[in-house]
């Protein structure tokens, strides 16, 4: 650890004497982006820095100038003067006025920024901990999106990680380019904040709100981006990824996710409580198993043993090696005020059976269960029956 | 040297005639003291203690920081050391620093026996100690079972998550989902929010009413002025914390839902009150360093500042102005569009008194006999530095591109700016400009200016390119980052280092001065220490004796 410490050591230092080159690098401003509304900000953001540039060179150069020309060492002698108010009133008035020229540009992309209307897409935003909710309103399209880095490669420094660590999602938001995408942006528990730094929007998802806000962005490509607001334990890890893409692949995209459609495919519907019929064991555990990595195990941890005290370990848990039907019901309904939300608005049925029968299997429970004489296997009917 | 000799002289009749007045011996003295002198030394050695706890945290964070992956910690003791490092920062550290120097200084530099409510005194300083024990009880539990596990027994083995939401603890994070420890975190802030207004009432009262015959409005140091304007703001904003906790406390406790949406309460709500009070709360931090900053840098430019009253003046408009900025904060909350504009106007508004204040000190600067001690080198730094941060705070007032700014390292680099080289820079000058007055004890100028360095370019290394990140779109308070952001983050965690280990040299200058003074070492150091030095402090033997001003002195021409 020590010697890779001092090899990392050595490359920052070589990177801080090259700063001033690397303001070149795009890594070291804001994003120029791919919205209009993201061009005007970066301009604005531009314009004021610099006029702070040129306020800096005038105030400093006076600064070291007066340090230097006036320095005791050098014989300087003080003079007595100690006030001045038409200076006074200039350098009260000057700055004022390029407040004012700020200010007007400012005032114009603000108002533009509140113009949600006329909108081509609507697009629902819903924060949870830690993960975002994408409703497609008039597409019925409805998904879940969360991280899809591993847990591998966040817990052991030494595993090679991916080029977008922590910037990658299984479901990613996908909207059409040159159109107009009105943001509905909520939250269901603590406040969040969507943010794509190529878009420059930033909008707080706050419970008991909806706030609205647009984008049209002009290019295709991925875009990332990662929640503003800190939400709780795991607020680093619950990014954003939009593809935007061109009318027709965008089309093609809604026709294969639209609700129809993936029942028609036989496939699961994300939000029906329909599929109910039983599976073997190990397929749901294998379904189970799968899910417990995206849903469960940031909190639980991939080893069932929780980050007590804040969230709970499932190995030997009470609960997970107790009654059947309360463990359903724990998962369904969540525990208000904690991390644990009800995931039985979020997950069907087979996959909550699946994810149920993993932990009721995993980490020496099933011995546990065994010894309590509880079920270790739970059908989808089971949870179609406690909701 | 006949002038010192006098001084002496007045000052062994003063104490003779007060003899029995004299320190009591043992802690007796510092529990139950009223001297104003002995009350500023707590505050100063309060902070001074705070000062590595919250700053060990932030190297805990910056650790953490190092690299992409988990380092050390896990994400949820990542919040608490930043959350903690905030609220010990600002709580424990400026403020208790600040009214520190204000115990020590308002009654010398106006020429006062001491603060006219002494007893209130000692009291709004034992409040502190026990409200920063009660903030961080888990932390403390945490560590005292860690200690016992190395020696093999079990202490406290369920101790809590302290508070992990951010110094702003916004609800519903901190009410509906905080952990328990949040109702220690309320009534810390209930204990430190009691001190400040029972500080502020007492400074406001001291100035009213015991200057000294002749020390009027216009001639009131202008560190003075700066503290006074800070009480009222204190005076204002503290109750409104204060109202806001508790009405945490109720929804946690007593199913109100002030805060909670799906009882009908708004988290806006809560962000409103919270800024109402955190927006005034940082020119708490800044005022009375601006003070410092003034009496420093006309003492080392051997000149009069320039533009007296139109200082005063600015602070008194920052101040007011302060109070009507604070849904700068909450841009991105879905404030109205016609909000959004008031407050972004208001908000541009507030650079141009700070900006007079540059001004001016740099015109005090201009064709003065300068001088580069220790004082006037944090000084100078301040001036650059914090002019830096009030670049990037004008940046952050234009509303859209704040969407861009907001909730990251861009913002965090911005305070870093104000508040490290605005509010911990003037203290550093405060305590290098009258810890000869205070101890008796010239620092060693060496060790200062080394100090002074290391600081200055650590404090660089550590949160310029923190301005980079966030522009790049790095969220602050995250635990673990994109691989993009590595080198700038590693950057930032070798200068936090650096700047941690500098301090050190901060702490043995203080030890050995407050060593040396408490030996009783007489190094015949001058009344008027620095040669520049003009307000009536200065007229006092060095180190200042227990009772000083129990007469009023005699003020001659000179003014500020």
């Amino acid at each position: 650890m020590c010697r890779w410490m001092l090899k990392r050591f050595t490359a920052v230092f070589a990177l801080f004497l090259f700063m001033p080159l690397a303001l070149a690098v795009p890594l070291m401003n804001m994003p120029y982006g791919v919205t209009p509304m993201s061009h005007d900000i970066y301009r604005l953001h531009m314009i004021t820095f610099y006029i702070c540039c040129i306020i800096g060179v005038v105030v400093f150069g006076f600064l070291f100038y007066s340090i230097y020309k006036y320095r005791q060492s050098k014989g300087s002698v003080a003079a007595n003067f100690h006030e001045h108010p038409m200076v006074e009133i200039l350098w009260t008035l000057i700055p004022f006025l390029i407040l004012v020229g700020l200010a007007i540009p400012a005032t114009i992309v603000l108002k533009d920024i509140h113009n949600t209307n006329e909108s081509d897409l609507i697009v629902k935003i819903t924060g949870y901990q830690w993960k975002w909710k994408y409703e497609y309103l008039d597409q019925g399209i409805s998904f879940f999106s969360t991280l899809s880095t591993p847990q591998a490669q966040i817990d052991d420094p030494k595993e090679p990680k991916d080029q977008w660590f922590l910037l990658e999602v299984d479901n990613p938001m996908v909207i059409p380019i040159h159109k107009k995408v009105k943001l509905l942006v909520t939250s269901n528990d603590v406040i969040h904040d969507w943010w794509v730094p190529d878009f420059a929007v930033k909008q707080d998802a706050i419970p008991g709100y909806i706030n609205e806000n647009w984008l049209e962005v002009d290019k295709v490509g991925t875009y990332r981006g990662q929640c503003g607001e800190l939400c709780g334990a795991y607020h680093g890890f619950m990014p954003i990824v939009v593809q935007a893409v061109s009318d027709e692949d965008f089309a093609k995209w809604v026709a294969a996710h639209s609700p129809n459609a993936k029942a028609e495919a036989g496939g699961l519907i994300p939000t029906a409580q329909a599929a109910t019929r039983p599976l073997s064991k190990d397929d749901l555990f294998k379904i189970g198993e799968k899910q417990y990595a995206t849903s469960c195990a940031m909190c639980h941890q991939p080893t069932g043993q929780g980050l007590p005290p804040s969230f709970p370990a499932l190995k030997g848990s009470s609960i997970v090696t107790g009654d059947v039907n309360k463990n359903i019901q724990l998962v369904l309904h969540g525990v208000p005020g904690t991390a644990m939300q009800a995931f039985g608005e979020q997950l069907d049925n087979q996959t909550l059976a699946g994810i149920l029968t993993y932990v009721r299997n995993s980490w020496g429970n099933d011995a546990l269960n065994a010894a309590h004489k509880q079920a270790v296997v739970v059908q989808p009917e089971d949870i179609e029956k406690a909701r | 040297m006949s002038d010192m000799a006098t001084a002496i002289d007045k000052h062994e009749q003063a104490t003779d005639d007060h003899g029995d007045h004299g320190p009591a011996k043992g802690f007796k003295r510092w529990l139950f003291t009223t001297n104003h002198k002995d009350i500023g030394t707590l505050y100063l050695l309060l902070s001074l203690a705070m000062f590595f706890v919250a700053g060990i945290m932030a190297l805990v964070v910056r650790v953490e920081l190092f690299e992409p992956g988990k380092v050390w910690v896990t994400p949820d003791f990542f919040n608490q050391m930043t959350t903690m490092h905030g609220l010990i920062m600002v709580f424990g550290v400026i403020m208790p620093a600040m009214a520190g120097f204000a115990n020590w200084m308002i009654p010398m530099m106006i020429g006062a026996p001491d603060m006219a409510l002494p007893r209130l005194n000692n009291w709004s300083f034992w409040l502190l100690p026990f409200a920063f024990l009660l903030l961080t009880l888990p932390l403390d539990k945490e560590l005292l079972s860690m200690l016992g596990r190395a020696i093999g027994i079990s202490i406290f083995p369920g101790a809590g998550p302290a508070p992990d939401y951010g110094w702003t603890f916004y609800a519903p994070l901190s009410t509906t989902y905080g952990p328990d420890s949040t109702d220690y975190m309320i009534f810390a802030i209930h204990m430190m929010g009691i001190s400040s207004i029972l500080a502020a009432i007492n400074i406001v009262v001291t100035i009213f009413n015991m200057r000294a015959p002749g020390m009027t409005w216009t001639r009131m140091p202008i560190f003075v002025w700066g503290w006074l304007v800070t009480a009222f703001l204190l005076l204002a904003v503290m109750p409104v914390l204060a109202g806001c906790v508790t009405m945490m406390l109720m929804d946690r406790h007593f199913h109100t839902a002030f805060f909670e949406a799906a009882g009908g309460g708004d988290p806006v709500l809560f962000q409103h009150i919270f800024w109402f009070f955190g927006h005034p709360e940082v020119y708490i931090l800044i005022l009375p360093a601006f003070g410092i900053i003034s009496e420093v840098v006309q003492t080392f430019s051997r000149k009069r500042l320039f533009g007296y009253i139109f200082m005063v003046w600015a602070n008194v408009s920052i101040a007011l102005l302060g109070f009507l900025v604070w849904m700068h904060h909450m841009f991105t909350t879905g404030a109205p569009y016609a909000a959004q504009l008031f407050f972004m106007y208001v908000t541009m508004l507030v650079s141009v008194p700070t900006g007079i204040k540059i001004f001016n000190w740099v015109t005090t600067i201009f064709k003065g006999s300068i001088s580069f001690e220790t004082p006037m080198l944090f000084a100078l730094g301040f001036l650059v530095m914090f002019t830096l941060g009030g670049f990037s705070g004008l940046m952050l007032a234009i509303a859209p591109a704040d969407y861009q700014y907001r909730g990251s390292y861009f913002v965090v680099a911005h305070f870093h700016y104000v508040l490290v080289s605005g509010s911990l820079f003037a203290i550093f000058a405060g305590v290098y400009y009258w810890l000869p007055k205070w101890t008796g004890h010239h620092y060693s100028e060496v060790w200062g200016k080394w100090h002074f360095w290391l600081t200055a370019i650590s404090m660089n290394i550590t949160f310029f390119p923190m301005h980079f990140l966030g522009l790049a779109g790095m969220p602050r308070r995250i635990p673990d980052y994109a691989l993009q952001f590595t080198d700038f983050n590693q950057l930032a965690t070798v200068g936090a280092f650096i700047f941690g280990f500098s301090q050190l040299i901060f702490l043995g200058i203080i030890i050995n001065s407050c060593r040396k003074a408490s030996a009783g070492v007489n190094e015949h150091l001058p009344n008027r220490v620095w040669e520049g030095a003009r307000s009536l402090e200065w007229t006092l033997p060095t180190p200042a004796p227990y009772h000083t001003f129990a007469t009023p002195p005699e003020l001659g021409h000179e003014t500020h």
